[in-house]
């Protein structure tokens, strides 16, 4: 009996002990690290890489059909790994891209622009409705045929009969926001953008009116797209302009 | 009588004046004096002459090279899409914009006028080849510490680049700070160029990595307070200071609350410099440029060198915080603003994903007195450095265009009081000031 009392109170008092050493030692664990759950995983994936990129350009780059961000999905891959160090190198001016790029190399760029040059998706109806007859009749008359004169090409002549893009780095100008557009032009009017030299889209931009480059934005995001949407192989007939944009 | 004795008073007065005067004026050219001295102190006189060849081995300018990177020279003097180390690139100052200089060896717009000694005059001294002062935004006060040998090789790396013509821009600094008089009083009061003094009780590892933290590696450009006059105060303590013009916070690497690595393995220190991330979390905003430019490039034994410097800081006392929680409806609708954008990559309990994404919970970012860096990342994203360790990271998106600020200020706080985290709320008027 007396064993048996003594025993339980010998296991009380160590439990208490190991209690009243084990509660404060715990929580100062909580204090210091506070993490308990483990961390999650997730797809090893280019696509679970650029999450970053389709916040503003859409899921798979898709775009949306409201705003300015541009579609990137099924842009001919050298024109996106153009672009992506365009930004990074300051000759396109967009701190939020050129923030984004800023630490990545240039095999890490080459492979997020494969990535989204693969995605082949279909388009939104077009942006813009409804636009004046007149409008459109003058910047028809510019898109594909262009004006001599004032040594404005077409703008079928390098990006193809269709508009969507000409291999290896013209890009599609069709399923494009009007305003990201006006946006483009403008900014190669004010020297905002640039490419690699000669910048051809530069001096040919410079050559428009401020009333063309409206109604250029506003007949192409008019367009619907062709049933052949990806961009088609150089053909053999020389360039309008010398452009310094083809493979960086 | 009368018309005497006054013009005596007068004579007597304007003798005082003059008197005054002349104290005055022998007091300013003392000063005038004092502040030449600080100038020039301890500056040997430059003998050598542009014709004289400069000598360099191969294995001085390899070294040089790698001295270049362990001070990320290029980072400072090479403008955005423009020719390395042709310089060109404005540096933001709360006094104005200072623009780097041209570091090419082209004879009439960068160095190669310059000799051996002329550079060390501008390393060690902050002196330019012509004899003006050189603005601290050249971060001299750390560079002070390089040897002569290295800055030897150092210039024999620079003088083995191809020629870059291209003249120097004009700094755009407003008056009084584009005066070489203020500058000149500036440096009397906070410079004096200093050798590298090896710690004899301590270690060589732990001197070499003193060496390159304090030296090239100016650390306390960053990681130190700076004082109104844009003085780095501290500079050895490395207990934090706000980067200017930037809205980053360059955490303490004395303090764990913050960055400090006294808990860390110096192997993990080693990783996150050499790779940009680490089991603790990645390097984000300007720390992934030092990683990028710099620390990636660094031999193993450099690094870890640095690491047990860092590990050997000491100290700073670890004050209780005296934390303001959120108000329950700010805090609710930041906990469905994470779930909306945030949990789905760093998880429903903030725990991460595993050398995707860092965990929130227990991330001494999230908790740092200070949400400065918290509020850059969640309105610009970012991407770790891509380096040879971590050759495709993951990215963060911007959320400048997706959320407004009360909804930032709502996420932060939830973030900062979730998962037993106990930091201050965050106000939508924080947020705002920081964009």
């Amino acid at each position: 009996m007396f064993n048996t009392l003594m025993t339980l109170s010998l296991v009380r008092t160590a439990l208490l002990v190991a209690v009243t050493l084990w509660v404060p030692l715990q929580a100062a664990e909580a204090v210091a690290t506070m993490p308990t759950t483990t961390p999650r995983t997730v797809p090893d994936t280019i696509a679970q890489r650029v999450l970053a990129c389709t916040v503003c350009h859409g899921k798979e780059g898709r775009a949306t059909n409201a705003g300015y961000f541009p579609r990137i999905a099924g842009k001919p891959a050298a024109y996106l790994y153009n672009q992506l160090r365009n930004f990074r190198e300051g000759r396109r001016t967009n701190a939020a891209m050129t923030h984004l790029m800023d630490h990545l190399s240039d095999a890490y760029l080459r492979e997020m622009a494969d990535y989204f040059a693969n995605q082949d998706l279909p388009y939104l109806p077009p942006q813009t409705t409804n636009a004046p007859a007149t409008v459109l009749a003058q910047a028809q008359t510019l898109v594909q045929q262009g004006d001599a004169h004032r040594k404005i090409p077409a703008c079928t002549q390098c990006h193809g009969s269709a508009m969507t893009g000409v291999l290896p780095a013209f890009p599609g100008l069709l399923g494009l926001p009007r305003d990201y557009l006006v946006g483009q032009l403008g900014a190669w009017q004010t020297d905002k953008r640039h490419a690699a030299a000669p910048d051809c889209m530069g001096e040919i931009a410079k050559r428009l009116t401020v009333d063309e480059v409206s109604a250029i934005a506003t007949w192409l995001s008019s367009q619907t797209l062709p049933a052949k949407t990806h961009a088609v192989a150089a053909g053999t007939a020389p360039l309008p302009v010398q452009c310094g944009s083809g493979l960086q | 009588m009368t018309d005497t004795s006054s013009t005596t008073a007068l004579a007597l007065r304007s003798r005082v004046w003059l008197r005054r005067l002349m104290a005055l004026l022998l007091l300013a050219l003392a000063t005038v004096a004092l502040i030449t001295w600080l100038n020039v102190r301890g500056e040997a006189t430059i003998d050598d002459n542009a014709a004289a060849p400069f000598p360099s081995t191969p294995q001085q300018i390899a070294q040089g090279g790698y001295l270049a990177r362990a001070g990320n020279c290029a980072a400072c003097h090479t403008a955005r899409g423009g020719a390395d180390y042709a310089g060109g690139l404005g540096i933001a100052t709360p006094f104005g914009t200072v623009y780097t200089s041209n570091l090419t060896p082209d004879p009439q717009t960068g160095l190669g006028k310059w000799t051996p000694a002329t550079f060390w005059r501008a390393m060690h001294h902050g002196r330019s080849a012509d004899g003006r002062l050189l603005y601290p935004v050249f971060p001299y006060t750390s560079y002070t510490q390089v040897s002569r040998n290295d800055s030897d090789a150092l210039f024999a790396y620079l003088r083995s680049l191809p020629p870059v013509i291209q003249p120097n821009r004009t700094h755009a600094l407003a008056y009084p700070y584009n005066s070489q008089a203020a500058l000149a009083v500036w440096r009397a009061l906070f410079f004096r160029a200093t050798d590298y003094a090896p710690e004899p009780t301590q270690t060589t590892e732990w001197n070499r990595g003193a060496y390159l933290v304090r030296g090239l590696g100016h650390c306390a450009a960053c990681h130190a307070e700076r004082n109104v006059l844009g003085a780095s105060s501290g500079a050895l303590a490395l207990q934090g200071g706000v980067i200017p013009m930037q809205h980053w916070y360059a955490p303490s690497l004395a303090s764990a609350r913050e960055a400090g690595v006294a808990e860390w393995d110096a192997q993990e220190v080693v990783a996150l410099l050499k790779t940009g991330t680490s089991a603790h979390g990645s390097v984000m905003g300007p720390m992934a440029d030092v990683v990028f430019g710099s620390t990636q490039h660094l031999l193993d034994a450099d690094l870890q060198a640095m690491a047990v410097y860092l590990k050997a800081l000491p100290q700073q006392a670890v004050a209780p915080p005296s934390a303001k929680p959120p108000e329950p409806s700010q805090f609710s609708s930041g906990q469905k603003v994470y779930q909306d954008h945030c949990a789905q990559c760093h998880g429903e309990q903030g725990e991460g994903a595993h050398g995707a994404y860092p965990a929130l919970a227990g991330n001494r970012v999230v908790t740092m007195d200070t949400s400065a860096n918290l509020v850059q990342i969640v309105l610009h994203g970012g991407f770790a450095p891509a380096t040879q360790g971590n050759p495709r990271p993951y990215g963060m998106p911007p959320f400048e265009q997706t959320l407004d600020g009360p909804q930032i200020a709502a996420v932060l706080s939830y973030i900062r009081h979730a998962w037993g985290h106990t930091a201050s709320a965050v106000s939508p008027l924080e947020v705002l000031q920081q964009r």
